[in-house]
C-alpha cells in the first residue's frame, strides 16, 4: 500500500492509498453500522407477531377416548383447532387398506398413519389441507363425502376412511399429530 | 403542472393574501379541485366515480372512527361490542349499517372507475402512474376490507380469516410458518383480531395518502376524456369548479339516494347471516364465500382443481389469484394501440363488453357453491380473462382498424364547423 502525502490547495494534507480516501472509509463504516443498528431494530418489529408464549404453553392436550364405539368418531381441540379422533370399522380398515398407495395423490398407507397395534384409532387435524375449513364426517349425520372419510364443503375436498386426499383442490391428506397412548383409552396429543 | 392558461389563485382580502404568503394551501386546493384545474369539456358520467370513490372513503374513515369509540377488538366480547353497537349505542345501527354498505358501495363506484378506465383506455401513455397508483389503492382496500369484515367476529369473519390467512399456507415451504407470523397462532384468535383491527385503522389513511399522489399524477398530464383526443387548446377544457364541481355533485346525489336506499331498506342484503353467529372455531359454515366484491377473484382461486406438472392444485389456485390483479400492473404495455378511447375501437370494443360479462359471470361463479358445473365454468371464465390481457388485447392493437379520430375535443363536441373556434375565446363559467 503506497501511501501518498499530498498538500491541498487549503493547505491540509490529503493521504490517498490506491483510491480509497480514509473518508470513504469512514463514510461505509458510519452507513454499514447504522444499517445493521436499524436492521437489527426490525427484529423485535417482527418477530412480535409470532405466537406469543401463552399460546404456545397450550401445546399438548390429554382425551379419554373410552365412549367411543368403532364407527364412531369425536372433535376435540388442540391448539386452538379441531381435532378428529376416529375408532374405524374392520370395513373400514379393510376399505383404506385395499388402496393402492402409489395411486394417491399424498401417497400413504393407513398403517403409515396409525399406531401399531391402534391401527382401528385414526387421529388427525380436523383442518382441510387446501385453505382450513373444517371437514365434515365426524359427528353422527354428516356427509362422509364419496370416499365414506371426509368432506370438505368449502372447496369439495374428498378423504377416504384413511383421511387421504382422493378428490378436490387439497394437496395433502390430513395431518396427523403427534400423539402416543398414555393408557388403552387416553390419547396425549402433542 | 396543468395548461399554460390555468388560472392563478388571486387571494381577494388581507387574511388570505397573508395566508398565502405563509401557507398557500388554498392555493394548493384551487390548483387541484378548484376554477384553476382545466379538464376536458366533454367528461361524461363515467368520470364522476373518481370524486365519489373519495367520497366513499371520507364516509368509511368517519364512520370507522366512531365505531372504533364502541368497538372491543378482543375475541371474548367482539361479537358482543358489535352487538352492542348495534343494539345500544345512538344511531349506532345506522353507523355499522353505513361502514358496512359502505364497503359494498365504495367497491361499486371502484370497480366502475377501473371499468371506465379499461374502456377508455386511462392507463395508457402519458397516464401509466394514475393507473399503476389506482392498483396500489385496489390492493389496500381489499386488504383494509377483509380485515374489517374479520372485526365482528362471527362465524363468516373467522372462517374468512382462516381461509385468507391459508392462502399464503400454499407457499412451498416457508407458506406455514408465515401462516403462523401472520395470525400470532395456529388459528385466528385474540392475536390475529387484535392486529387486524390495528392495521384495520391504519390503511384507510395509507389509501388516502396514495389517492393525493393519485390525483397529483394526475394533475401532470390532466384528466383524460371520452374521445381520447388530448387537450390542444383552451377552448377544448372547462374549469374544474364550477362545472365539475356542479356535475359530481349531481352524481354524488344519485349515488347517495341509491346508498340510502339500501342503507335504509335493505341493509342485509349484501351480507351473510352466517356472520350474526359467534365465531366457533369447531364448526365451518355450510356455504363460505367472501364478500360479493371478492367474488371474481375467489371463482379464480377455486378453478384450480388439478395439479399442473409439479405445482400443487391449491399453490395454483392462489398464484392465479394473485396473478389476476398483478396482471393489471403490466395492461400499459400490453395494449399498444395508439388509440386511446373504446368508441373509437370497434374490434376492442367488442372485446371489451365480453370481459365486463366475462368478470360479472366469475362474480356470480364465485359466489355459487363448489360444485358442477359451476367448477368448470369457473376454469373457463378465469381462462377467458387471463387470454383477454395476455393474448386478445395485443393482437387486436396489431390487426385493428381504429375509426377516424376527431381533430380536437371541442370539434368532437360543436362538430366539424366550429373547429374554428380552436383558440378562440375559452367558456367562462356561468356568473
Amino acid at each position: 500500500m503506497a501511501e501518498q502525502v499530498t498538500m491541498n490547495q487549503d493547505g491540509t494534507a490529503a493521504v490517498e492509498s490506491d483510491g480509497v480516501r480514509r473518508r470513504d472509509f469512514i463514510n461505509i463504516a458510519a452507513v454499514s453500522f447504522a444499517g445493521v443498528g436499524g436492521a437489527s431494530v426490525l427484529i423485535p418489529l417482527i418477530t412480535q407477531m409470532a405466537p406469543s408464549k401463552d399460546v404456545l404453553a397450550q401445546a399438548s392436550t390429554e382425551v379419554d377416548v373410552s365412549a367411543v364405539q368403532p364407527g364412531q368418531a369425536i372433535k376435540t381441540v388442540w391448539r386452538k383447532q379441531p381435532m378428529f379422533i376416529r375408532n374405524l370399522t374392520p370395513e373400514e380398515i379393510s376399505a383404506a387398506d385395499k388402496v393402492d398407495v402409489a395411486s394417491l395423490r399424498d401417497p400413504q398407507s393407513l398403517a403409515d398413519r396409525t399406531l401399531p397395534g391402534k391401527t382401528n384409532w385414526l387421529v388427525t387435524l380436523g383442518v382441510c389441507t387446501h385453505l382450513g375449513c373444517v371437514p365434515l364426517g365426524a359427528a353422527a349425520g354428516e356427509v362422509k363425502g364419496e370416499f365414506g372419510g371426509y368432506f370438505c364443503p368449502c372447496h369439495g375436498s374428498h378423504y377416504d376412511t384413511a383421511a387421504r386426499i382422493r378428490k378436490g383442490p387439497a394437496p395433502k391428506n390430513l395431518e396427523v399429530p403427534e400423539y402416543e397412548f398414555l393408557s388403552d383409552t387416553v390419547i396425549k396429543i402433542g | 403542472m396543468s395548461f399554460s392558461w390555468a388560472k392563478h389563485y388571486e387571494p381577494k382580502s388581507d387574511l388570505t393574501k397573508w395566508l398565502d404568503e405563509r401557507l398557500p394551501l388554498p392555493r394548493l386546493v384551487y390548483g387541484a379541485i378548484g376554477g384553476g384545474y382545466p379538464v376536458p369539456r366533454n367528461l361524461n358520467y363515467f368520470w364522476n366515480f373518481g370524486v365519489l370513490a373519495g367520497i366513499a372513503l371520507v364516509i368509511q374513515i368517519v364512520t370507522g372512527i366512531i365505531m372504533a369509540m364502541h368497538y372491543a377488538p378482543n375475541a371474548l366480547v367482539a361479537f358482543d361490542s358489535t352487538e352492542h353497537i348495534m343494539r345500544d349505542v345512538n344511531w349506532g345501527w345506522m353507523l355499522r349499517y353505513a361502514h358496512a354498505n359502505g364497503a359494498s358501495f365504495f367497491f361499486i363506484v371502484v370497480y366502475i372507475h377501473i371499468f371506465r378506465g379499461l374502456y377508455f383506455s386511462s392507463y395508457k401513455a402519458p397516464r401509466e402512474m394514475i393507473w399503476l397508483l389506482g392498483l396500489v389503492i385496489f390492493l389496500l382496500m381489499m386488504a383494509t376490507a377483509f380485515m374489517g369484515y374479520v372485526l365482528p367476529w362471527g362465524q363468516m369473519s373467522f372462517w374468512g380469516a382462516k381461509v385468507i390467512t391459508g392462502l399464503f399456507g400454499a407457499i412451498p415451504l416457508v407458506g406455514e410458518p408465515i401462516q403462523t407470523w401472520l395470525l400470532g397462532g395456529f388459528a385466528p384468535d385474540n392475536a390475529a383480531l387484535n392486529r387486524f383491527f390495528s392495521l384495520h385503522y391504519l390503511l384507510p389513511f395509507v389509501i388516502a395518502g396514495v389517492v393525493i399522489l393519485h390525483i397529483w399524477a394526475l394533475h401532470i398530464p390532466g384528466s383524460s376524456n371520452p374521445t381520447g383526443v388530448e387537450v390542444k387548446s383552451e377552448s377544448d377544457t372547462v374549469p374544474f369548479h364550477p362545472y365539475y364541481t356542479a356535475k359530481d355533485g349531481f352524481g354524488l346525489g344519485v349515488f347517495l339516494i341509491l346508498f340510502c336506499s339500501v342503507l335504509f331498506f335493505a341493509p342485509n342484503a349484501l351480507g351473510h347471516p352466517d356472520n350474526y353467529i359467534p365465531a366457533n372455531p369447531l364448526s365451518t359454515p355450510a356455504h363460505i364465500v367472501p364478500e360479493w366484491y371478492f367474488w371474481p377473484f375467489y371463482a379464480i382461486l377455486r378453478a384450480f382443481t388439478f395439479d399442473f406438472f409439479i405445482v400443487p392444485a391449491k399453490l395454483l389456485g392462489v398464484l392465479a389469484m394473485f396473478a389476476s390483479i398483478l396482471l393489471l400492473f403490466f395492461l400499459p404495455w400490453l395494449d399498444r394501440s395508439p388509440v386511446r378511447s373504446g368508441n373509437y375501437r370497434p374490434l376492442f370494443r367488442t372485446f371489451f363488453i365480453i370481459l365486463v360479462l366475462d368478470v360479472l359471470l366469475l362474480g356470480y361463479l364465485g359466489g355459487a357453491p363448489a360444485e358442477e358445473p359451476y367448477v368448470m365454468l369457473s376454469q373457463l371464465a378465469s381462462a377467458y380473462y387471463f387470454a383477454h390481457f395476455l393474448i386478445i388485447l395485443p393482437i387486436i392493437s396489431k390487426i385493428e382498424k381504429p375509426k377516424p379520430l376527431p381533430f380536437s375535443i371541442t370539434e368532437a363536441v360543436l362538430g366539424k364547423d366550429s373547429s374554428g373556434s380552436v383558440g378562440g375565446p375559452a367558456l367562462q363559467p356561468a356568473e
